[in-house]
């Protein structure tokens, strides 16, 4: 093997899939089948994977904080259930694009305000954005519905042909579908040049600019993109719930993001959807043992993990899902916990 | 001769101190220049008003006889002004072969390719197994940075710097804080530089400028003390007196 294709050959490794990819999505695929009764929270898990793989493409590829990340879910959502509501796009699918393409617009508007500046005025802005959607929401309730959210949405089938039932089998499969290309877009697009920059930029912007990378330009585009991404997450939201309320804005739906990603790590693309899965599994278990105090419990999780810090974590507690992460990803997840990075 | 690189009356103050002073220098093209000076002259507060990290209160500085002053960083590296830091400036998470790949691709115009994957492209691949192989990083290719030898990483910020195929290169103090017993592989990758590449060497190192330099400018205080032949500047009473002068304070 001549050094060129060598390095050719090295250069896609990380690019190229695993046999614990697959195992992973067709775990989840079978869990659309196994467990017919669990279809919305399943489907709930989903949307939430989805959203926090919005985040984790600004987050863990471009080191972009964010705590408002909701401002797009949000937009996403009303979106899609004004569409709906007033029949202007009826057909899921291309409904679904449409509001993401409004978060979009929002995001790439936004990212100038986001990309200067460091991370405090990053979490500030962006935490200021989605309060002032939110309140923008609320004042103009004869769109929006106000506190009593948009009402009476009827959702047409899927492509003209699938009904969402009442059990959420449809909407499950269909929000797995759309999370599933989006991942696939995303892992592309992250094994890319393009996606390698980004990585560049977090590690080093002053090294980053210095070999041509045009820095603002490239942060502009991922927090666009992240944007379209949340937006259909929210989107999804509306579609398979019927409703839309002001709390697809709220400060909470950006922080749990937050969590989700502190729990299953950035920078590897899986870390949003395994993240998802634990953390409404540890909200269940802990409603189910104290239904009133349970985010007490989240909270102690989350206090743990971060105080303990992840480093140790990986070499004790979390060594098997550490290997099944690494069968994944194939390489440890870099992971950027804001708190306890240096 | 042509001039590559050219700064005319730049001036740069922070705050009330004024850090370059009604600077004019002229860098020959295919020249080993060198810019020394005692410490806190202003000569790394030169190097990144040259490059576009800091403006200049006035003055122009021109590339090639353009007018580079108002360009961004970035722009400055794809018209061929590369540069090295005098404290390592590299990617920690990041493979020697991410890292120079990044730059030939950027070069190349396919930095802002999404779709293509990395490693797909036989003309970028070639750059990169070349660059790797001439900075013996080979083997360290897919080791992340941070976990590299010091003197493996100044190689790869030389290696990088280079990957932009510069026709301005700046190297800010290249062999600082590189063990003697890999000195010699830095001295030799500088050493073997193609001749049309200019070259502006800041360094503190005596034996290093005297050894490489064909032209010597002198920084004091931000401004310039004199310019010249080595041997011409090596006699200078002037520079003689701030080089014991900054000697005699530093024991």
């Amino acid at each position: 093997m001549s050094a060129a294709s060598d390095v050719g050959h090295h250069a896609q490794r990380q690019a190229r899939w695993h046999f614990g990819e697959a195992a992973f999505w067709l775990v989840v695929l079978a869990c659309g089948f196994l467990f017919p009764s669990r279809y919305l929270i399943m489907t709930d898990i989903l949307r939430l994977a989805l959203f926090a793989m919005s985040l984790d493409l600004i987050l863990g590829y471009a080191g972009i904080v964010s705590l408002g990340h909701a401002a797009f879910f949000g937009v996403g959502a009303y979106a899609a259930g004004l569409l709906a509501l007033h029949g202007i796009i009826n057909e899921p699918v291309l409904a679904l694009i449409a509001a993401g393409l409004a978060a979009m617009v929002l995001g790439f508007a936004t990212s100038f305000l986001v990309i200067r500046g460091v991370d405090l005025t990053r979490l500030m802005v962006t935490l200021g954005i989605a309060l002032l959607l939110e309140a923008l929401a609320e004042r103009f309730s004869n769109v929006t519905g106000g506190t009593d959210g948009l009402q009476g949405i009827e959702m047409q089938p899927i492509l003209g042909a699938i009904p969402f039932d009442m059990f959420g089998k449809a909407g499950f499969f269909y929000s797995l579908a759309v999370l599933f290309v989006l991942f696939l877009l995303a892992r592309r697009i992250v094994h890319s040049p393009f996606g390698l920059s980004l990585r560049a930029i977090k590690n080093n912007p002053l090294r980053a600019a210095a070999i041509g990378i045009p820095v603002n330009r490239r942060l502009i585009a991922i927090y666009t993109l992240a944007a379209f991404y949340a937006g259909i997450a929210g989107a999804l939201f509306t579609q398979t719930t019927a409703i839309a309320s002001l709390d697809v804005f709220a400060f909470d739906r950006s922080a749990d993001l937050m969590l989700v990603l502190v729990i299953g790590g950035t920078g590897y693309l899986y870390g949003g959807l395994i993240g998802a899965v634990i953390f409404r599994m540890l909200q269940e278990v802990f409603s189910t043992i104290t239904p009133q105090y349970w985010q007490f419990w989240i909270g102690l999780v989350l206090v743990v993990i971060v105080l303990v810090g992840r480093q140790r974590l990986h070499y004790g507690v979390l060594f098997l899902p550490n290997l099944l992460i690494k069968q994944i990803a194939g390489r440890k997840a870099v992971v950027s916990v804001p708190e306890s990075d240096t | 001769m042509t001039i590559a690189l050219e700064t005319q009356n730049l001036e740069k103050t922070f705050g009330g101190l004024r850090v370059t002073r009604d600077l004019s220098l002229k860098i020959e093209q295919g020249a080993r220049h060198a810019l020394i000076g005692p410490n806190g002259a202003g000569k790394t507060t030169v190097i990144n008003q040259l490059t576009g990290v800091l403006k200049p209160n006035s003055g122009r500085i021109l590339l090639e006889g353009h007018d580079i002053t108002d360009l961004p960083v970035h722009k400055r590296v794809l018209r061929g002004l590369s540069r090295t830091f005098q404290i390592n400036q590299l990617y920690p998470d990041l493979t020697p072969l991410e890292t120079i790949g990044l730059a030939v691709s950027e070069r190349l115009g396919h930095g802002g390719d999404w779709w293509r994957r990395m490693g797909t492209r036989s003309d970028v691949n070639g750059e990169i197994a070349d660059l790797l192989s001439r900075f013996h990083l080979l083997d360290a290719m897919n080791e992340q940075t941070v976990t590299l030898p010091y003197g493996k990483q100044r190689l790869l910020e030389i290696a990088v710097a280079i990957a932009a195929k510069p026709r301005v290169l700046l190297l800010d103090e290249p062999a600082a804080g590189v063990p003697e017993s890999e000195r010699h592989d830095i001295l030799a990758v500088v050493g073997s530089l193609p001749r049309d590449v200019t070259v502006l060497l800041i360094e503190h190192d005596m034996d290093l400028v005297f050894s490489f330099a064909d032209r010597i400018s002198v920084l004091v205080s931000g401004a310039l003390l004199t310019e010249g032949a080595p041997e011409q500047v090596a006699r200078d009473p002037q520079v003689k007196a701030v080089y014991l002068g900054e000697e005699a304070v530093n024991v």
